[in-house]
């Protein structure tokens, strides 16, 4: 079988690459920039398999497509399997209630119950537990698919070889903009902070009316905060009104998160279509997969997965844009 | 229905485009519902162009664009950001908001004449985010406004109208003006109260976009909108105390 050359070693290219690879394929992976870093999106990830969570602002095949990333996961790197935690202060108890509504698979945690969970929650009532979800380090996964890639003898390149390929798949997310005139990038900006008074163990959610946010344990202290949704293209900056909204929001969360250490600060660009869901596309003899949003490690499995079957099997999962006339396919 | 400096719109239902779930879903609202005017939020998607994609979705809806300068607090910064909007969005048109307080989002209605002011006279046309204050209502008249905005209840908080008895004197103190109930709308019902009220538009957005199904919520307003109107021109009966029957009694035995 001929070479399969993956362009671009984000959380797509490398499920991607690590798919066709387990099922015998023969591939290459070329980015330019080598090796995950700060570069790309998937970098700056939070990391959650949170599909029913996520489900609350999404459409149905994020629920869907998301529930087979846990499963996927473990099988490749660390998950810590601990559930979500959604919590809301009094005054933001409708937040809560539609949040409720908006979704499923979840028991619904009172004080105690929460601080059973989570004892550094001082304050909180009310909140949602999601004992089903999961969270990983984006970064420790990323290295783990380039390291068992490499195994197989699968290494990305910084050059294409000079190798005959009959299928191209661009995984380049927004970088892909000059192919996928309908592809958007939505602006998330985050913060690492080492907090050594707080501790908590799982992804913690707090609701609220106009900035809601998470805060993802990495261990040892460090936290990651995230994240910012906004229709911007701009991937330089963090801006000041988000930087005192994020730490806000976590000093409601523990106030102990005001002698937090920031670490790091990350804005990047998450690529979208219109409906916020992935896609995968064929122009020519380019298969695109692309548009994960805010949900690469969520449902990077389920896009690989769907590339796999149209490459090597030629069938069609829902994610291929050709039996679905109602996207744009500009 | 009263025209908004001079542009008579298709319908009275003016939406907000923030919070949708994706811009497929936003389209689909503004699609489905006919709804005829857009908001459209600049200040945090960056001064620089970086929201381009977002903006040119926007005007690709087809509907009139009310540029808005939501999140602004001082009349510098709603002043800045009206002239980015009237570039970006090649309309003189322009929702001026200026945020008094923090939890309520009450307009800070000093400083909301103050900027109306600045801008009639570099040639914007205003539409006031207020309260149902007549008082300032004329001051922002005074400043060059020909449409106010008062608000049915706080940004987001979808209780409706609170206070229907000055939004009625509001209706009654300024019959040529142009008015829009903006803010607090969270039912269809609420929409339509308005419009009983002889409002000429309502404008909405949290109880659209954060609507388990915004594209059906959407144009549940829409119908809101349209019955409220109907029935404003219409003509209501007064409410009475006392059932009045509406078949006749003549010859029947009724002085029993």
């Amino acid at each position: 079988m001929s070479l399969i050359r993956i362009l671009g070693a984000g959380v797509a290219g490398l499920t991607v690459a690590t798919e066709l690879a387990a099922r015998g394929a023969s591939i290459e992976i070329v980015d330019p920039a080598g090796s995950p870093g700060e570069h790309g999106c998937s970098w700056w990830a939070g990391g959650m398999l949170a599909p029913f969570c996520e489900f609350e602002n999404a459409e149905e095949p994020v629920l869907r497509l998301g529930r087979g990333a846990k499963a996927w996961w473990v099988q490749r790197t660390e998950v810590t399997a601990a559930g979500t935690l959604v919590v809301a202060r009094p005054r933001d108890l409708p937040d809560l209630r539609r949040f409720s509504r908006r979704t499923e698979g979840f028991e619904t945690v009172d004080g105690s119950r929460i601080r059973a969970l989570e004892p550094d929650l001082p304050g909180f009532e009310s909140g949602l537990f999601f004992e089903s979800e999961a969270h990983l380090s984006p970064r420790q996964a990323l290295r783990d698919l380039v390291a068992q890639l490499a195994e197989q003898d699968v290494h990305i390149q910084r050059q294409p070889s000079d190798f005959a390929v009959e299928t191209t798949i661009d995984c380049r997310g927004y970088a892909a903009r000059d192919a996928l005139s309908d592809l958007r990038g939505v602006k998330g900006e985050m913060l690492v902070l080492r907090a050594s008074d707080v501790t908590l163990t799982r992804p913690v959610r707090l609701l609220h009316p106009r900035v809601p946010l998470y805060i993802v344990p990495r261990g040892e202290g460090i936290y990651m905060l995230g994240a910012t949704m906004i229709e911007s293209e701009d991937r330089s900056r963090i801006s000041a009104r988000s930087m005192m909204e994020l730490l806000s929001a976590a000093y409601a969360l523990n106030p102990a998160f005001g002698e937090a250490e920031v670490l790091e600060i990350g804005v990047d660009v998450r690529p979208a279509f219109p409906d916020n869901l992935p896609r995968i596309r064929r122009i020519g003899s380019t298969i695109h997969a692309n548009g994960l949003y805010r949900h690469g490690f969520l449902l990077a499995p389920a896009l690989a997965e769907g590339v796999a079957e149209l490459v090597l099997n030629n069938y069609r999962t829902e994610l291929v844009d050709e039996d679905h006339p109602e996207r744009r396919t500009a | 229905m009263r025209a908004f400096y001079g542009t008579t719109l298709a319908n009275p239902l003016m939406l907000g485009t923030a919070q949708y779930p994706s811009p497929a879903i936003l389209e689909a609202a503004f699609r489905e519902s006919g709804a005829s005017v857009a908001t459209v939020s600049l200040r945090r998607e960056g001064a620089d162009g970086a929201g381009q994609t977002f903006w040119s979705m926007i005007r690709d809806l087809g509907v009139h664009v009310l540029p808005n300068t939501a999140g602004c607090h001082t009349v510098k910064e709603a002043v800045t950001t009206a002239h980015m909007a009237r570039e970006i969005f090649d309309t003189p048109w322009i929702k001026l908001e200026l945020i008094g307080h923090t939890d309520s989002l009450q307009p800070e209605v000093f400083q909301l004449v103050e900027a109306a002011t600045v801008l009639t006279e570099d040639g914007f046309q205003v539409f006031p985010y207020t309260t149902e204050d007549l008082i300032v209502g004329e001051r922002l008249l005074a400043a060059g406004c020909e449409v106010l905005m008062p608000w049915g209840a706080p940004i987001g908080s979808g209780r409706g109208l609170n206070n229907p008895y000055a939004l009625r004197a509001m209706r009654a103190e300024f019959p040529d003006v142009p008015l829009v109930v903006d803010a607090g709308i969270g039912l269809p019902s609420h929409a339509a109260q308005a419009m009983e009220l002889g409002y000429d538009a309502v404008l909405l957005n949290t109880s659209v976009a954060r609507a388990g199904d915004p594209v059906a919520m959407a144009r549940a307003m829409m119908g809101a909108v349209e019955a409220g109107a109907l029935a404003y021109q219409a003509d209501p009966i007064e409410a009475r105390d006392m059932a009045e029957a509406s078949t006749p009694v003549i010859g029947k035995a009724f002085l029993t």
